[in-house]
């Protein structure tokens, strides 16, 4: 049986730059899919490369966008919306998923070449050999981003920068709205807490400590002292809370032992929260591995609890002691 | 100091090597390079256990416990009371 082969086209339209923006800030992101499938772009002959992509919008975006003037077949897979990476690692992007699509929409019969060329980061969930074994075609990775598609079609090579995975600025910046978005409202949770508990200062803490780590850490990992992540968080948090610290133990006039239990969650308890949300930033880097994320998750975890937990107890004790002493 | 990735599952057996070349080309952090009898594991390092040296090996001369490290995935796994390798990446809720 062979399916429908769908039209598309290189230019991307306004529509396509808001689906662009939704992602980006977490808007929707179940629905930014396209259909798994045989598309044409352009006017492909049986002989036109073949391109295989995930079936996030994204990843099908970038992929025809870098195609202009390209005349190619495109075989989307069907990875429940995830991008290439994501999905490759999970096995979605996979080897079966790839044969069972080339049979579907009996690509064989439709094109001539049996090539098929795939993003580098499918490979993680693709077995060149057996996809050839199994199909007859032979696979070939193409560059890690789909921008570099169109020096790659010159010899069909990529240079050793073309098979890096990069993590630039740039490429760091553009998560920072979606975690704004995610760490929202249990940010505002807090501060309406802290509020009740003692007061503008507190809320005024908490909000610098997540801030630091969601817009900060990103634009500063590369240069952030120490390579594990926790680490480099704790003292972003630290580093943050300094004006504070400050503020607080020299404006309060009490007793030394107030003014150190005072400026305690300041040391311990909000650069622990910076520390944390860094901490789970490894999986937006390209460059941890889960053997090195587990070591940090041991070494770390327990140490942040005691610290988070002794700032609780003492922010509550403080707080008893407002109220009783009034 | 204060670093965890120091090591990795990662483990390449020469003697296997047919010198393919593929392991260099899907590596996204250069770990190994073309050699000249066999794949040079370069960069042991730089390993973030993807994987897709392994998976696009034809001779099974690399194996690494690949995985995603992620650390809210492990998290969140360890939470619900699984092993933290059964993490939940690739989900609706994550990996946009």
């Amino acid at each position: 049986m062979q399916m429908e082969i769908t039209p598309t086209v290189s230019q991307l339209t306004l529509s396509d730059r808001w689906v662009h923006f939704q992602a980006r800030v977490g808007i929707n992101r179940v629905m930014h899919r396209v259909q798994p499938g045989l598309y044409t772009l352009g006017n492909p002959v049986p002989n036109s490369p073949v391109f295989v992509t995930a079936n996030y919008q994204l990843s099908f975006n970038a992929l025809r966008s870098s195609l202009a003037s390209v005349d190619a077949w495109i075989l989307v897979l069907d990875t429940h919306g995830i991008n290439v990476w994501c999905a490759a690692g999970k096995g979605t992007f996979g080897t079966d998923e790839l044969v069972k699509r080339i049979e579907m929409t009996g690509l064989k019969d439709i094109v001539r070449t049996r090539v098929l060329i795939l993003p580098q980061l499918g490979a993680t969930g693709v077995a060149a050999h057996e996809v050839k074994k199994r199909t007859g075609f032979k696979v070939e990775y193409g560059p890690v981003r789909a921008e570099d598609l169109g020096d790659y079609l010159q010899n069909r090579n990529c240079t050793p920068k073309m098979r890096k995975v990069r993590s630039s600025l740039r490429d760091r910046l553009v998560l920072i709205p979606v975690d704004i978005v995610n760490y929202f409202l249990p940010t505002l949770l807090a501060a309406i807490i802290l509020y009740f508990l003692g007061s503008w200062f507190s809320v005024l803490a908490a909000i610098t400590s997540v801030l630091a780590a969601v817009v900060l850490f990103p634009i500063l990992l590369p240069w952030l002292p120490f390579r594990d992540f926790s680490v480099k968080g704790y003292l972003l948090g630290l580093l943050v809370m300094l004006p504070l610290v400050y503020y607080s133990f020299s404006g309060s006039e009490g007793a030394l032992w107030s003014r150190i239990l005072h400026v305690l969650p300041l040391l311990l308890g909000y650069p622990v929260v910076t520390a944390f949300i860094a901490l789970n930033f490894t999986g937006s880097s390209t460059f941890t591995s889960r053997t090195g994320v587990k070591k940090e998750i041991y070494a770390y975890i327990p140490a942040m609890g005691w610290m988070f937990g002794i700032s609780v107890v003492v922010t509550l004790g403080l707080f008893i002691w407002k109220v009783l002493g009034a | 100091m204060f670093n965890s990735y120091l090591e990795t599952t990662l483990r390449y057996d020469t003697e296997l090597c047919i010198n393919c070349d593929m392991c260099s080309l899907v590596c996204p952090h250069a770990v190994f390079t073309r050699g000249e009898k066999v794949a040079v594991l370069a960069n042991p390092r730089a390993c973030m256990e993807c994987g897709a040296c392994m998976v696009n090996c034809p001779v099974m001369a690399i194996y690494v416990d690949a995985g995603v490290g992620c650390a809210s995935a492990m998290i969140q796994a360890a939470l619900r009371g699984k092993k933290m390798e059964e993490c939940s990446c690739g989900g609706d809720d994550c990996c946009g």
